[in-house]
């Protein structure tokens, strides 16, 4: 067997050196004292003052009831300066990380980047059905493994216009697709090539109207039991894209909306649409109530769930789910007393409601949810109930993020543009394109 | 004895030559060399940047090739921002410039004008341009209207995006004009003064005095513009995501690209496999691509160049 030479042997080994430096290596393993004093660093990606504050003043609660442990907050971190630090490792990284992007548990979780929650929870108790609503406790695992919890959620409704449902002498929110249709056609105002009213703007580039937070109101499986995409098979798939391209012809057709899409103003500003009253009829999140109070709008506004399909009229109330989701680094050496945080964050009613009153979020507990002490205004209620259905739901998590969520959209824009005509090819071509994405990711 | 002395001066010699290169070398090292093998390396492996890195052979190079949907449009666009935007910027900064040295009065005022719009950060120029260009509230189009023109869809119409990206990029071609500007007034007057009494026009002037003496400038002006333009990442990436009104929402990613994947462009790729899809091995392919086509340009270019200035003595 010929000897390599000695440089050869020497640069390979320092290119591997170098190369597997960059990597970080998971430590699960939790060995310091809860009881020791200690300090920890958290890193979240609040970054508005009112959310920096109620993020410390529940810092200074924990602080009060864990007295050996002190909390250094780093807030506006994303998730590249998030990724890079559990990559990297290291001492000065956090030991308590939380980020906004939901759909980046299946990675979070099958990378080890999160430590495994399993035995923390384990060894303090906690039954997590009883505590946490079930679409909230599935984003945040991935194929069993539980590497996060929810800290608040985000809920998705309908929000409408009562001055103009008074006026077009609509009495209550439509429930299934079908009255939808009629009410947004009623609620619709034409102005020459334009609108003096539309009642819902139901294209994908719509802010909010994506066509997973359509899909969350069909009865709808994204993979199937072999964690193949179900998108070509699953009818749900089909008559949602059939309904939305119905919907868009019937309120003026694609261009015409494209165009009057173009004099929207920003999605988190005080000209979005539904504060201007352009449009009458908005899917969106929670926040939006505040926001529009905020803008100062003239009108009453309603809140409802979503519609559902026609054949599912016992599951209205339903909605799309999203939230922060709040780990521990697997890298800490102080994961003990880091869990502590996460426990107390993301599970005791008082921390949970006083955060969820502060940012104006759902929180993510039945008990927090059904606090006194929750600050609630009607419009609020309807956010609340949507958590708590139990057929609300979210896309399951991916080992390569929300791929596959961005492929089946970028489907919908040629759909409903009329570019892509078939349907059910188009479906099956975006079904293996989603699948040859996940095997590169696996 | 003294070969032994000669050896060791050659040696202390050949030290002190690399103790005063260090620095370079270890720059070189650290910020080309490194990476380059790095990237050559995690292009062959699995790696989503937490676990450890698994030879998959030339996977990553088939999937981003055969499989991966936005490479061939982001291909495309980069080529054509290479060949268009490059050439407008390069003839606009070196006309920009011939005006302003040809110009009696106001040049300082101009050269400021034109120079300005450099400066601005490239996120708030390119928000400014969609607010400017939107098709259905910006003021371009309002102007257009009135003067009975057609009104594009510029950032929300795949066949204007990327024009509309050549306008913000000639719009801050100041860098190009303060170069034009000191090469056009580093030719020799003499030559100018020869060629008139021979009776050249100004085009013949410009072509056969003003160009064989700018071309090593105009030569780094492309080779330069078209490094950049291959690297060119925020502006169609805060373009397409201001204009499609979806900044990501709660829970979501942004996928770059819009309208139609015709702003997607190479770097936006590197960043979508690798921080979005956590597919860092496909990421170093696309990587490569980037590396071996500015290779590529480059080496023409400079071939390019020894004609030029041939043709030109």
């Amino acid at each position: 067997m010929p000897r390599m030479p000695r440089k050869a042997v020497f640069a390979a080994a320092s290119i591997a050196l170098l190369t597997t430096a960059c990597t970080g290596q998971s430590d699960t393993g939790a060995t310091d004292d809860p009881n020791a004093s200690t300090t920890i660093t958290f890193w979240h990606g609040w970054s508005a003052p009112a959310e920096v504050k109620a993020i410390q003043a529940n810092i200074d609660r924990f602080e009060k009831e864990h007295p050996n442990i002190k909390v250094k907050v780093v807030g506006n971190i994303n998730d590249d300066k998030l990724n890079q630090a559990l990559r990297a490792g290291g001492s000065s990284g956090p030991d308590v990380v939380s980020s906004f992007t939901t759909s980046n548990i299946g990675k979070f979780c099958s990378s080890g980047a999160f430590a495994d929650l399993k035995p923390f929870i384990e060894k303090s108790k906690l039954d997590l059905d009883k505590i946490i609503p079930k679409p909230m406790l599935e984003y945040t695992q991935f194929e069993g493994k539980r590497c996060a919890m929810p800290l608040l959620g985000d809920a998705y409704g309908l929000y409408y216009n009562k001055d103009a449902f008074k006026k077009a002498g609509i009495k209550a929110p439509p429930k299934t697709w079908s009255e939808f249709t009629e009410v947004a056609k009623k609620l619709t105002k034409s102005k020459g090539d334009s609108y003096e009213q539309l009642g819902f703007m139901p294209n994908y580039h719509g802010y909010e109207t994506v066509v997973d937070h359509y899909m969350s109101q069909w009865d709808h499986a994204y993979f199937d039991k072999d964690g193949k995409s179900s998108i070509a098979e699953d009818p749900a798939f089909a008559e949602m894209f059939t309904y939305q391209k119905k919907l868009v012809d019937s309120l003026g057709g694609f261009q015409k909306l494209e165009k009057y899409r173009n004099t929207f103003g920003d999605e988190w500003g005080a000209k979005h649409p539904f504060q201007t009253g352009q449009v009458a009829m908005q899917l969106d999140g929670e926040w939006r109530l505040g926001m529009a109070k905020d803008a100062g709008v003239k009108f009453d506004i309603g809140t409802a769930p979503m519609p559902v399909a026609d054949d599912e009229v016992d599951e209205y109330g339903k909605g799309f789910l999203s939230g922060t989701v709040m780990g521990v680094a697997p890298q800490s050496k102080k994961q003990n007393a880091a869990w502590e945080l996460v426990k107390y964050m993301t599970t005791d009613t008082a921390a949970v409601v006083s955060f969820a009153n502060a940012i104006h979020n759902v929180p993510s507990t039945f008990a927090a949810l059904k606090s006194p002490d929750l600050t609630v205004d009607p419009g609020f209620k309807t956010f609340l109930d949507i958590a708590q259905n139990p057929h609300s739901n979210t896309p399951p998590a991916s080992v390569n993020g929300s791929t596959y969520q961005t492929t089946l959209q970028d489907f919908g824009y040629q759909y409903e543009s009329g570019k892509a005509k078939d349907l059910k090819a188009g479906l099956k071509k975006t079904a293996d394109q989603i699948d040859r994405d996940i095997e590169q990711a696996k | 004895m003294s070969t032994l002395t000669l050896r060791a001066k050659r040696r202390r010699s050949a030290l002190r030559t690399a103790a005063f290169m260090s620095p370079w070398l270890i720059g070189f090292s650290v910020f080309f060399a490194y990476p380059l093998i790095s990237t050559v390396y995690f292009s062959f492996m699995k790696y989503d940047g937490f676990g450890v890195p698994v030879f998959r052979g030339l996977d990553n190079w088939n999937y981003v090739f055969n499989d991966y949907p936005m490479f061939w449009p982001a291909l495309r666009n980069t080529l054509w921002l290479v060949v268009v935007m490059v050439t407008l910027r390069v003839a606009f900064g070196l006309g920009i410039g011939l005006l302003i040295t040809k110009i009696k009065t106001g040049t300082g005022v101009f050269r400021t004008l034109f120079y300005l719009p450099y400066l601005a950060p490239p996120v708030a120029a390119t928000l400014a341009f969609v607010f400017l260009l939107n098709p259905g509230t910006g003021p371009v189009n309002s102007v257009l209207g009135d003067l009975g023109l057609p009104t594009p869809g510029w950032f929300t119409d795949a066949a204007w995006s990327k024009p509309a990206l050549t306008m913000l990029a000639l719009w801050g071609v100041g860098d190009l004009m303060v170069i034009f500007m000191a090469a056009l007034l580093d030719v020799p007057k003499e030559q100018y003064e020869a060629a008139e009494l021979d009776g050249a026009s100004a085009w013949h002037r410009f072509r056969f005095v003003t160009l064989p003496n700018i071309s090593p400038i105009v030569m780094f002006a492309v080779v330069t513009g078209v490094i950049q333009t291959m690297q060119y990442y925020t502006q169609p990436l805060v373009a397409g995501k201001v204009a499609s009104g979806i900044i990501g929402g709660s829970g979501q990613q942004f996928e770059p690209g819009y309208p139609d994947k015709s702003t997607l462009t190479l770097p936006q790729l590197v960043y979508n496999l690798g921080f979005q899809r956590f597919d860092y091995g496909s990421a170093c392919v696309v990587a490569l691509v980037l590396f071996a086509l500015s290779m590529v340009f480059t080496a023409f270019l400079m071939r390019r160049r020894g004609g030029l200035i041939q043709a030109g003595d």
